[in-house]
């Protein structure tokens, strides 16, 4: 069954956001591997919130029919959201706010800094919020003349540290508290000087530090973890208050949310509330649940702007196969539980969107083509299909991809490289049982690269192999060799 | 009560025909000694999952239909790999109905529904934990992502090593954690894929094993070429060894 928003599927566009690394992900995971300071903070992080959400999620008698329920809104959702999304226009619009729809990263960056500009500011709060990372706004808005101040802590590590995240969840999981103190230090002007490296002492810097910027700014930006439908009721989830300020002190509201964030009832965003929090930090509850309607005279903003984000989604929609992407509520715990990822970090998948549901989730969005690499970057392993609190079945998607990859270079017709080669040849060889059989006793010469029974050194792609591991010499007879040596029965 | 006299066919997977033909040595003796008769069509060839996971769907479909015609003829099939199992169950329908051959991915399904990894069908279908086994031997068991997560073996293998006589058996720590194998991934991601062995390495070190088991020989070959290259001085066995070892045999 097919979703048809009545606008042309187009992917994310280039030049603009942060969808797209500047190199392979081989090549910038080799750099990452090698930063000894960065994987021990990231072993160390993705350890501990992974304890935690194991000893959550086993608190839950009924857990995999949460996650069930919540996969089965989902596909509702998906299956029927050009009717969600205009029952959420109508009710957001008959209640005071006002909806516009972007189809891309480009617009939506036009929206927002129009808005802006029209309420007369040059400053901007933000929630901590990756649909406004992946269009890039704060770039749009500098361009602009309006400087977006981040107020989610990590986000404002990252920002003050002139960096990019590098977790969904938690975007300075690559910073320990030491590199924090250092940002601080260097970046925030008004910090005191003997500032240590205590959490408590940093949070306080940094509580002092966006206080004057929350009772000053005249917008706020955030993004959106659920809208639903029925009452046109926007949702974030957060932990640090700094969400709650954002989203009530200013005279406008601006809220850019990706169109899939859409649910249809009250009822469903109970399932949701219940598998987020547990699945992201560990956390029963967590400890800031907001909520509006479009706006309420007299308490919090006076003017409401919801800016719905399309951005390579509706091409993501038209793929049944790969459509399952968009179900992702950003917990994170596909990421803590990816050995690929703890091991390279985020800013390996060059995507705002990192580990393994940015590895299915960011080539959908931009087009396979430019981010050919990240459907590569699993082992398929499939701790991140277990962990995910909406059963997202990433390593298939991961196949998948991967499939689309090489289907689309051999629809464009561009040339077959060595892969394509052999494995073509493969194919042909595995095909017929005299083949294989041939291809093995060719094979046999290997026994002459090797000393006692261990091959060190193999050509090149295989030499990728032989850098770090042996191989075992081919044995004097294969198993069908032995076969038809000893049995009797040849059928 | 166990099962006795089933016809076996064994699909002994490209990977241990070709590098390590023990494993279907191994399993065949193992089934054997259990009464039950094996047979080796000689038709096989692989099962296709290295080109389904590199993204050659329409190349793996002839190596599919050749499974699926190969084994179709057997009421009981067995593979010494969770892997490859894993594929057969989960990808040879999809990969037939993805390329609009409907009729292959039904006949596919009644076949994977057939097809047993090594300690399934040693423990559901033949119903024995105790086959017999000797193996003096510290061993550490490694649990590999497919049979583990796509297949869903949990603890068979356990329950079938913990039977073996002599066998001195020590957890892993971290033991669910893949080791950077992953197919064509080990050589695309040459330097992830290290280093999720490296810890995976350290694990099995900690253990003060001599034998590091599994029953997949792709993963112990990965496992097997890091510990051999650094000369740790343990080895890998697959599972289907260590369950066909005996005191008679030494």
């Amino acid at each position: 069954m097919s979703t048809f928003l009545g606008l042309p599927a187009s992917t994310a566009p280039r030049g603009v956001g942060h969808l797209r690394g500047s190199e392979p992900f081989p090549a910038a995971a080799r750099r990452a591997l090698a930063d000894s300071q960065l994987r021990r903070n990231l072993g160390k992080a993705t350890t501990t919130i992974r304890a935690k959400r194991a000893a959550v999620v086993a608190e839950l008698p009924d857990w995999e029919q949460l996650r069930e329920a919540g996969r089965a809104v989902k596909t509702e959702t998906l299956r029927h959201l050009d009717r969600y999304l205009e029952q959420l226009e109508a009710q957001v619009s008959q209640r005071g706010g006002t909806v516009h729809w972007a189809r891309d990263a480009t617009e939506a960056n036009a929206i927002v800094t129009g808005l802006i500009r029209d309420a007369g500011a040059t400053e901007a709060v933000k929630v901590k919020s990756l649909a406004t990372d992946e269009i890039g706004l704060n770039d749009a808005l500098a361009a602009a003349g309006i400087t977006a101040y981040e107020t989610d802590l990590a986000e404002l590590i990252v920002q003050l540290g002139h960096d990019r995240p590098s977790h969904i969840l938690v975007p300075a999981i690559h910073r320990n508290r030491a590199e924090i103190r250092e940002i601080f230090l260097r970046e925030m002007g008004d910090v005191d000087p003997g500032l240590t490296d205590d959490p408590p002492a940093l949070a306080e810097a940094a509580r002092l530090h966006l206080r004057r910027k929350f009772l000053s700014a005249r917008v706020g930006i955030s993004g959106a973890n659920f809208a639903v439908a029925e009452t046109g009721t926007l949702c974030v989830v957060e932990s640090e208050g700094n969400g709650r300020m954002c989203l009530t002190l200013p005279q406008t509201l601006i809220t850019v949310m990706g169109i899939e964030k859409v649910i249809p009832t009250w009822r469903d965003l109970g399932v949701f509330l219940q598998l987020l929090p547990r699945s992201s930090t560990g956390e029963r509850m967590n400890p800031y649940t907001s909520m509006w309607t479009g706006v309420t005279p007299g308490d919090g903003p006076p003017r409401f702007h919801l800016v719905l984000l399309d951005n390579g989604r509706t091409a993501a929609l038209a793929d049944p196969a790969g459509r399952p992407a968009l179900h992702c509520i950003r917990c994170s715990a596909c990421l803590n539980v990816c050995p690929v990822y703890e091991r390279t970090g985020g800013h390996a998948y060059g995507s705002v969107y990192p580990g393994p549901i940015g590895a299915v989730l960011s080539p959908q969005l931009t087009g396979v083509e430019d981010n050919a690499s990240l459907p590569y970057a699993s082992s398929l392993c499939g701790a991140c299909y277990d962990a995910c609190p909406v059963k997202i079945d990433i390593p298939s998607l991961l196949v998948h991809l991967r499939a689309r990859h090489v289907e689309e270079a051999r629809r464009d017709q561009r040339r077959p490289g060595a892969e394509a080669i052999a494995m073509a040849a493969a194919s042909w060889v595995m095909a017929d049982p005299g083949r294989y059989a041939a291809a093995q006793r060719a094979g046999r010469s290997g026994r002459l690269l090797s000393r006692g029974g261990r091959i060190r050194s193999l050509p090149p792609p295989l030499s990728a192999w032989t850098r770090a591991r042996d191989v075992p010499a081919p044995p004097p007879r294969t198993f069908r060799e032995w076969w038809r040596a000893e049995h009797r029965d040849p059928p | 009560m166990s099962v006795t006299g089933m016809r076996i066919a064994l699909f002994v997977t490209c990977l241990a025909d070709t590098l390590f033909p023990d494993v279907g040595r191994s399993t065949t003796a193992l089934l054997e000694r259990l009464g039950h008769r094996v047979v080796f069509p000689q038709a096989q060839t692989c099962c296709g999952q290295m080109h389904v996971n590199t993204g050659y769907q329409r190349e793996a479909l002839p190596l599919i239909r050749r499974y699926v015609e190969t084994f179709e003829p057997y009421e009981v099939i067995v593979a010494p790999s969770g892997s490859c199992v894993g594929s057969i169950r989960h990808q040879h329908a999809m990969v037939a109905r993805r390329w609009g051959d409907d009729q292959l991915a039904r006949r596919a399904e009644a076949v994977a529904a057939r097809t047993f990894e090594l300690s399934q069908l040693l423990v559901d279908v033949l119903r024995v934990e105790d086959v017999g086994a000797y193996y003096p031997h510290r061993v550490t068991y490694h649990p590999t992502c497919h049979s583990l997560r796509l297949l869903r073996v949990g603890d068979r293998p356990l329950r079938l090593l913990r039977q073996v006589a002599g066998l001195d058996l020590v957890e892993l720590p971290e033991a669910d954690v893949c080791c950077g194998f992953g197919g064509t991934f080990a050589v695309k991601n040459a330097d992830t894929s290290t280093a999720m062995l490296a810890d995976k390495m350290r694990n099995v070190l900690g253990t003060r094993a001599e034998v590091c088991t599994a029953g997949d020989s792709s993963c112990l070959m990965h496992i097997g070429g890091g510990l051999s290259r650094l000369r740790t001085g343990v080895r890998t066995v697959h599972l289907a060894e260590i369950l066909a070892a005996t005191q008679e045999a030494g």
